[in-house]
């Protein structure tokens, strides 16, 4: 990190620092001291560092991305909010990093279950507890400079706790908007699930057409014998900056399913990283589609900690013009973890020349008892289907379109949220709006 | 309707089809049969417009056109179809979905509005009927994940809804246990009309048990050494392709 970006930081720090939640308790001052005294020494991840090769963020360094001291008083278009909200969902609204309780909708919460902002949450003791107990359990802030960096400076997020055995009939959606340029939205969330509880959590970024940057981390504890499904759908501007990380710890027989979807952004980079314990499961789906100069990484982490548990990826990407797709996953099964059952897909669809996908996906194995493997394509598309297609009446521009979209849509008809699903396959389209692709196959 | 004259085809350097005559007039079955690597998918391929085959001599004229000038959708079009050996799984586009866009692409080339979504749904149904098929496959992907035999089932479909004038068969009856066969052959035989013709390329004669061919031509190293009627098919069955092989 330059000195002149160490600089900025540390003189934000003193003005804001007082700001921040929960600067009066002892165990986060500790926590945000520590991470500060990292982020201070190391900055912003380097490509130097072997999980981050791929993708240079010295630019978010020189940018200089004001960390957002509150809410916009840009009045927001309610109708483009509109099309991004949930439906039947409960919906917590953060503006800049900020909660906004004038957007979100809260009503008809199941009574047992907290779902409020961070910044609230520290206001009350149960709370309280719960987030001392958990806030930095999943992920510590030595992972790299994003993870400290958002460790000192979030200014709120989301805090859920659902009880054992709690279902939750609808979902729950986390709505990120950024509305004024050159800031940083920094947030936190912390999601904690009861053993045999269920949920569903979309978590959305959108932003008005401006540069800025996002820095959200959450983390997500899941009980034993709890299902929880999670969606992620990223549109942020195309001249923003994301990173958002997920980092989810499960306990025995839990299962988890992620589906992300990474569309937006100048430089996107995205976390997965989940601790399994004995006999849980994880899916982790992706779609990642690039166009223009878009950098889009992804990187996924499976760690079998413990025997019997599986796990599942498959991330696909879409890049054309001179965009570039990154997956990095990393498959991690640990001495103990016998009889685990680990299956890893990336594949990539390049369409023009200029338009690159590196793809590195690695398997440490020290079990001896294992059933592991993975495949990596980057190509183009088969001519097989292609023939196929003209063969059923189909010219050859059509059948590449279609395709093209197939190979994207069968990620987003894995989607259960009939709403949700309609969002994202509207910004496929928006992304590829190809002549001779209908919407209603789709 | 399809006239092959002299037809000479390479892949690369390496000569296939080594002087193929072939007519068949409208409303004929006839039966290429063939031991492995005689040339029977080549021809089949050849027919549908399969690319990296090169025709280095002779003629494939289909009703009075140039056949092999057409793009394999112009041909589709036009009303020639194969049912391919391997169909192709095609994950995230549905059934439903190729269906009308084919039949919709036939309709725009003979200058006809766009089919009506109702009656469409109702046409299709009736043939799924036909084939004892489930009306949820109609929403699943292209073939993805269908067993070999809903894989043939599914190219029969698409032949009864699409109302080919040649049905080009390539191995249909390969994959398929005795059930999955008779429903095939019963769909075919539902097809048959004075005015449409079938070439079924197959090695065996077990597929002819259900569906009776008018004519059955024996192909061997890239020729037809052999032509006659039904009977010669139940005469390779017990002789085997060396008999004629040989010949």
């Amino acid at each position: 990190m330059t000195t002149m970006t160490a600089d900025f930081f540390a003189s934000n720090l003193q003005t804001m620092g007082s700001a921040l939640p929960g600067s009066d308790l002892p165990w986060l001052q500790k926590i945000r001291a520590e991470a500060l005294s990292t982020f201070s020494q190391n900055g912003f991840p380097s490509p130097r560092e072997e999980e981050w090769r791929y993708t240079n963020v010295s630019a978010i360094e020189k940018k200089l991305f004001a960390p957002a001291t509150s809410h916009t008083a840009v009045p927001i278009n309610e109708a483009w909010l509109q099309s991004f909200r949930l439906q039947n969902a409960w919906t917590m609204v953060f503006i800049d990093g900020h909660f906004s309780s004038e957007f979100s909708v809260l009503a008809g919460l199941p009574e047992g279950v907290s779902l409020l902002n961070i910044a609230n949450a520290l206001a009350n003791k149960a709370d309280t507890l719960k987030l001392e107990k958990y806030l930095g359990q999943a992920v510590s802030h030595k992972e790299h400079g994003f993870i400290a960096f958002n460790s000192v400076w979030f200014s709120d997020g989301l805090f859920v706790h659902i009880p054992a055995s709690q279902i939750l009939e609808k979902p729950l959606q986390l709505l990120h908007i950024a509305t004024q340029a050159d800031v940083m939205a920094t947030t936190r969330n912390v999601l904690i699930v009861g053993d045999m509880a269920e949920a569903q959590v979309v978590e959305t970024y959108i932003g008005l057409d401006n540069a800025y940057m996002t820095a959200s981390v959450t983390e997500l504890f899941i009980g034993q014998h709890a299902r929880v499904t999670y969606y992620k759908m990223q549109c942020e501007s195309e001249k923003a900056y994301h990173f958002g990380g997920t980092y989810i710890k499960q306990a025995q027989n839990s299962h988890f399913d992620h589906h992300n979807f990474a569309f937006g952004g100048l430089l996107a980079r995205s976390d997965i990283h989940s601790d399994l314990s004995q006999a849980s499961e994880c899916e982790l789906n992706g779609l990642y589609l690039g166009v223009k100069r878009q950098h889009i990484d992804n990187h996924t982490r499976i760690n079998h900690l413990q025997p019997h548990a599986s796990s599942r990826e498959m991330y696909k990407g879409v890049l054309d013009d001179r965009a570039r797709g990154v997956f990095q996953g990393r498959v991690i099964v640990w001495e103990n973890a016998q009889k685990t059952d680990s299956q890893m897909n990336n594949r990539n669809l390049l369409l023009s020349k200029e338009a690159e996908a590196d793809t590195k996906p690695q398997l440490e194995i020290y079990a001896d008892d294992v059933k592991c493997g993975h495949g990596v394509t980057v190509g183009q598309l088969d001519e097989k289907s292609v023939f196929y297609l003209q063969s059923r009446c189909v010219d050859e521009d059509t059948a590449r379109n279609m395709l093209t979209f197939a190979f994207a849509n069968e990620m987003v008809d894995k989607i259960k949220i009939k709403g949700l699903h309609d969002q994202v396959l509207e910004q496929l389209l928006v992304r590829f709006p190809q002549e001779g692709v209908s919407k209603e196959w789709l | 309707m399809l006239s092959i004259k002299n037809l000479h085809v390479s892949v690369g350097d390496k000569p296939i089809l080594k002087g193929i005559n072939l007519d068949v007039k409208a409303g004929e079955i006839h039966a290429i049969m063939g031991p492995n690597g005689s040339g029977k998918s080549t021809l089949a391929h050849i027919l549908s417009g399969k690319s990296g085959y090169t025709v280095t001599a002779g003629s494939v004229t289909y009703n009075d056109k140039d056949l092999i000038d057409m793009g394999p959708e112009i041909r589709a079009r036009e009303g020639v179809f194969l049912a391919f050996q391997y169909p192709v799984e095609i994950p995230g586009v549905s059934n439903i979905y190729l269906l009308k866009a084919a039949l919709n692409a036939i309709r725009k080339h003979r200058g006809q509005p766009e089919v009506d979504a109702m009656d469409f749904l109702t046409m299709v149904k009736g043939k799924l009927r036909l084939l004892e098929m489930d009306e949820k496959f109609l929403y699943r992907a292209v073939n993805e994940g269908f067993s070999g035999g809903e894989k043939k089932r599914n190219e029969i479909l698409q032949m009864a809804i699409l109302e080919p004038k040649l049905c080009i068969l390539d191995e249909t009856d390969s994959g398929l246990d005795i059930d999955a066969l008779k429903i095939v052959a019963e769909g075919v035989n539902s097809l048959r009309s004075k005015e449409r013709s079938f070439v079924l390329v197959t090695h065996y004669q077990r597929l002819l048990d259900y569906i009776k061919p008018d004519f059955v031509h024996v192909l061997a190293n890239g020729q037809i050494v052999k032509s006659g009627g039904p009977e010669l098919a139940l005469e390779l069955e017990e002789k085997g392709y060396s008999w004629v092989e040989a010949a």
